[in-house]
Order: structure tokens, then C-alpha cells, then sequence
């Protein structure tokens, strides 16, 4: 057993039994998030909630149809939502991490219409027709990505929150070509912010992915 | 974040009457998104106008570029004319922001973008631009990245736009489309000077939307650049910056077109630089008695006193990087 403190005192995830508490802890949390991961890894086999959430009240909302890692998707959302908030709040996809919500730290990087965006900054209401693709929805079927890939080979990550970005945004760098060199994945990359300070393997794992090692 | 209705417009004369009745515009949004999501900014309906025909890029008739408003700034950078013809708008762009909101912005947002002041984004601080007349907590408060050029004891906040450095230096010109009809304002009219009202920033009319941004053809061979220094090297605001655009031929500088960023509450022509070198030969001592005059007139303040030196020395850097040295 782990020492680590607070959650040593919570019950073990046994799925059985009352829940102690209804407020998730880290390993719930973690359980939960890595079932819908994995059911969306399962390949397009992701059970729609029955009726999407909504977060609306008495602000205004908005109807929006788009296509999350293949799968299409209509919810109502109040305008004020972020691409990144209906991914997590929403649809259960917590693999984007929100670090700033700001647009300064590139942990909540996904693809919309294969172009990589900050989706902290980018409102679900102007995205009807839009296909998104998150870091759930790089794996095809029980293979990871390339890149996934080259992120454990290469050891690219320490405490990993940064990393669905990092991911997200190397797919981006590597389709669009900026991986000539080490610097020029640098620059390229430097919209994904490691706190860890990993950035030596993460150029490392852009490069294999990209081919050239 | 304040609630706020949304709607989405497919033709410009649709979206001049949202804006009319005081819709706000929003393109690329990595602006004004981060700035509601501060309480800075408080729309009561956003009017998304990226459904808009103002995508393209196109040579002018006379041989210039006209960049539409909606051309993101990724596109823009990457675009075989822009690269070719300017590259100091190319190169200012991809010293800009990061991949993703290279991705997002657009060129139109970009030059709309307000200032990085940190006393502008902290809604409990005293800000003459966010709220007239409650003064300005920047000018005795942390400046060190604030302005030194074009100031205003009522604001020193700096633009913080890189494209609208090159645009400056360049002598662009924005088109503008509104309730009245279509019009061009001259880029250096179209960002303005705080003086006492810092909460105007741009020449813009109730209602009127950027079109384009058309840069003038200028006579070839042209060779430019843009210089960009700051506190880490990448994915950061300039601390300096330089837009140089020469022109020589018969081994003799025959036009100079340049312009510093970081520095100015908007971006800063630099005219007596300029004048400076037209007529004469390029030479390292012709750059540096050039780019002595960079800061000629700038008010420093406590904290960013070294911005005067630094100008002048990524000045001289660009002009050599851009002109040569013999």
C-alpha cells in the first residue's frame, strides 16, 4: 500500500458495498476516468449518455452537433462552456487537463479539424460541424499512437499531467512538418509547458514519431 | 465568466447589423475569451463572424498583398506569398503566441488584441482602460514591461501585437467594412495613442469590421525581417522588438521602412531611423549612428529603464542581420 496520505483513509475501490462518501477521491477518480478512456479505446463503442448534460439555467444556451473521436455528439450547452470544460464536465473525456485556462500552458491541446487549439479558449457553442479529437482518441483499437508510443520508450514524463497535451500537440507538430530538428521541435512545441522539465525526452519522442530516429 | 447570447452570421451585411445594435465580434476569440473569462471584457452578445468571406490572401493590382481579416495567423505565416514577399511578417507571426493559437487567432483579432498590462487583466486594480478615470496603477506600480514610448500619464501599457509591428514598419492599411460603407485607414492611424483616453484604441467606427490588412508592393529587392527579444525564447510577450525592411540597390540604401515593438503604447514607427539611412551606404557604423536614434523621446519608467538601451541594440542587431555588414 501506497503511504501517501489523504486517500490512504479512503475505502478501497471494491465495487461493492455503500460508498463511504460521495465525494470522488484520487483513486475513484482515476478508476472512473480510466473506464471511460477505456471504453472509448474499445473502438467507437462509447455508450451516449441518455440525455446530454446541460449546464444550462437561466443564462443563455446554446444547441451545438459536433464529432468527438468519432463520435458525433449533440448537446446543449450554456455559451459560456469551453470545448475544454464539455470534454470533461460533459462527456466524461478527462485526459485534456486544464492547467491555466488561459491559453498559456497548452495542457488542454486538441485537435479540431485536425488543427491543434487551446480548448480552454475555444467556446462549445462555435463548434457545430467541428470534429474534435482528444487524447482518448489517438489509440486505434488496443494500439496506442505513435507518438503514445514514443512517449513511454522515450520516458517523456514525470508526474504526467502536461502529457495528453504534449501528446495532442506532437501529433499536431509531427502533421504539420516542424520536426527538421530538435530546435525547430522546440520552438513548435513550446506552446506545452513542463513543469517536470521533461522537454529533453519530449523532443526525443516527437523525433522518433516523426521518423527520424 | 458573465452570460452572454450567441450568434453566428453568414454574410457581412448580417453581421454589420449585429454589430450595429453593439453586438462584439469574435473571430479567433484567444483574446476575448481569456479576457471574459477575467471579467475584463463583459459582451452581452458575441457575434461570430468566422462564417465571413474574409479568408483569403490575394496580390493587389499593384503588386502589394491583401491578408483577409479572417486568415489565422498560422496561414498567414505559412502562406508562399508572405514568406516570399515579406518575410517580416512571416517571421513576426511564428515569434508570435503558440502553435495552437497561431491556430486560432486570426490576423484581424490579432491587430484588435489588447494589452498584456497585468493591471488591465485585474479587474480589482485601478485601470484607466478598463475603467476611465480610475487611474492608472501601472505607472508607479510594476512596469518593468511596460511602455516607454508614446506613453500618456494616463496609460503606458504597451500593444502587444508582433504582425502589427511588421504592418507599421510596413505602411499597411486596414480595410474596413461598416454601416456607412467601405473605407481604409493607414495602419499607423488605425491603433491609437492613449493620451487621455486609453480606453479608445483603435480608429474604429460603431459597428465597423476589419476586412483585410493590405500591405503596399515596394520596390524589389526588398530584404526584411523581424527581430523579437524577451524574457524566454519562445512563446513569450517582446520585451524590444524590430521590424526592418530595406531596400538597396547600386550598393546604396534607397528606402528604409522600420518599426520597434515592446517599447509603445502602440506599435512605434521609427522615422528618424529611417531617414537616417536612406542615401546611404550600409555600414556597422552606419547601423549603430542609425539605431542610436531608435528611442529618441522615450518617458522610461521605474522598472524598465533598460528597455531604452535594449531598443537601440536589437535596432542595430536587426538592421545588420537585415542590411549586411561591409
Amino acid at each position: 500500500m501506497s503511504t501517501e496520505l489523504p486517500e490512504s483513509a479512503a475505502p478501497p475501490p471494491t465495487g461493492s458495498g455503500e460508498p463511504f462518501s460521495s465525494v470522488p477521491t484520487r483513486r475513484t477518480f482515476i478508476a472512473t476516468s480510466a473506464a471511460v478512456g477505456g471504453a472509448v479505446v474499445a473502438g467507437g463503442a462509447f455508450i451516449a449518455l441518455p440525455e446530454e448534460a446541460t449546464a444550462a439555467g437561466a443564462s443563455p444556451s446554446s444547441r451545438v452537433s459536433l464529432t468527438v473521436n468519432g463520435t458525433r455528439r449533440t448537446v446543449t450547452v450554456d455559451n459560456r462552456t469551453s470545448l475544454l470544460d464539455l470534454l470533461r464536465e460533459h462527456l466524461g473525456l478527462t485526459g485534456s487537463k486544464k492547467g491555466c485556462n488561459a491559453g498559456a500552458c497548452g495542457a488542454c491541446t486538441v485537435l479540431v479539424d485536425g488543427h491543434r487549439v487551446n480548448a480552454c479558449l475555444t467556446l462549445a457553442v462555435r463548434l457545430e460541424g467541428t470534429e474534435v479529437t482528444t487524447i482518448e482518441g489517438l489509440a486505434d483499437g488496443g494500439e496506442l499512437h505513435p507518438l503514445q508510443q514514443a512517449f513511454i520508450d522515450q520516458d517523456a514524463f514525470q508526474c504526467g499531467y502536461c502529457t495528453p497535451g504534449q501528446i495532442v500537440s506532437g501529433v499536431g507538430c509531427v502533421q504539420e512538418g516542424h520536426t527538421g530538428s530538435p530546435e525547430e521541435i522546440r520552438e513548435w512545441m513550446s506552446g506545452n509547458i513542463c513543469r517536470c522539465g521533461c522537454y529533453v525526452k519530449i523532443v526525443r519522442a516527437v523525433e522518433q514519431t516523426a521518423g527520424r530516429k | 465568466m458573465y452570460p452572454f447570447a450567441y450568434t453566428r452570421v453568414s454574410d457581412t451585411r448580417e453581421a454589420l447589423n449585429a454589430g450595429r445594435r453593439g453586438g462584439r465580434y469574435i473571430a479567433g476569440g484567444t483574446t476575448l475569451v481569456d479576457l471574459m473569462r477575467e471579467a475584463v471584457e463583459r459582451p452581452e452578445t458575441l457575434v461570430d463572424i468566422t462564417g465571413l468571406p474574409l479568408g483569403e490572401i490575394t496580390v493587389t493590382e499593384r503588386g502589394g498583398l491583401r491578408i483577409g481579416a479572417l486568415v489565422t495567423m498560422s496561414e498567414a505565416a505559412a502562406h508562399a506569398k508572405v514568406r516570399t514577399l515579406y518575410p517580416v511578417v512571416s517571421e513576426a507571426l511564428e515569434l508570435s503566441a503558440s502553435a495552437q493559437l497561431r491556430n486560432m487567432a486570426t490576423i484581424g483579432g490579432n491587430i484588435m488584441q489588447r494589452t498584456r498590462c497585468t493591471y488591465f487583466r485585474d479587474v480589482t486594480a485601478d485601470c484607466n482602460k478598463r475603467e476611465p478615470g480610475s487611474g492608472c496603477a501601472a505607472l508607479h506600480g510594476h512596469n518593468r514591461t511596460h511602455a516607454i514610448l508614446g506613453t500618456s500619464d494616463a496609460c503606458v501599457a504597451t500593444h502587444p501585437s508582433d504582425a502589427a509591428v511588421a504592418f507599421a514598419a510596413l505602411e499597411a492599411r486596414v480595410h474596413l467594412l461598416g454601416p456607412d460603407g467601405a473605407r481604409q485607414v493607414p495602419f499607423v492611424d488605425f491603433l491609437l495613442r492613449p493620451g487621455s483616453t486609453p480606453q479608445r484604441e483603435q480608429a474604429l467606427r460603431q459597428g465597423e469590421l476589419i476586412a483585410a490588412v493590405e500591405i503596399p508592393a515596394l520596390p524589389r529587392p526588398l530584404r526584411s525581417g523581424y527581430l523579437k527579444v524577451r524574457d524566454r525564447q519562445s512563446y513569450e510577450f517582446a520585451l524590444t522588438s524590430a521590424a526592418v525592411a530595406l531596400h538597396v540597390r547600386g550598393g546604396v540604401i534607397r528606402q528604409a521602412k522600420i518599426a520597434a515593438g515592446g517599447v509603445g503604447t502602440v506599435p512605434w514607427k521609427l522615422p528618424a531611423v529611417e531617414q537616417h539611412l536612406v542615401g546611404e551606404r550600409p555600414s556597422q557604423a552606419l547601423w549603430s549612428a542609425a539605431a542610436a536614434k531608435a528611442a529618441d523621446g522615450a518617458r522610461p519608467l521605474q522598472h524598465n529603464r533598460f528597455k531604452v538601451e535594449l531598443l537601440k541594440r536589437t535596432v542595430e542587431r536587426q538592421l545588420r542581420v537585415v542590411g549586411g555588414t561591409k
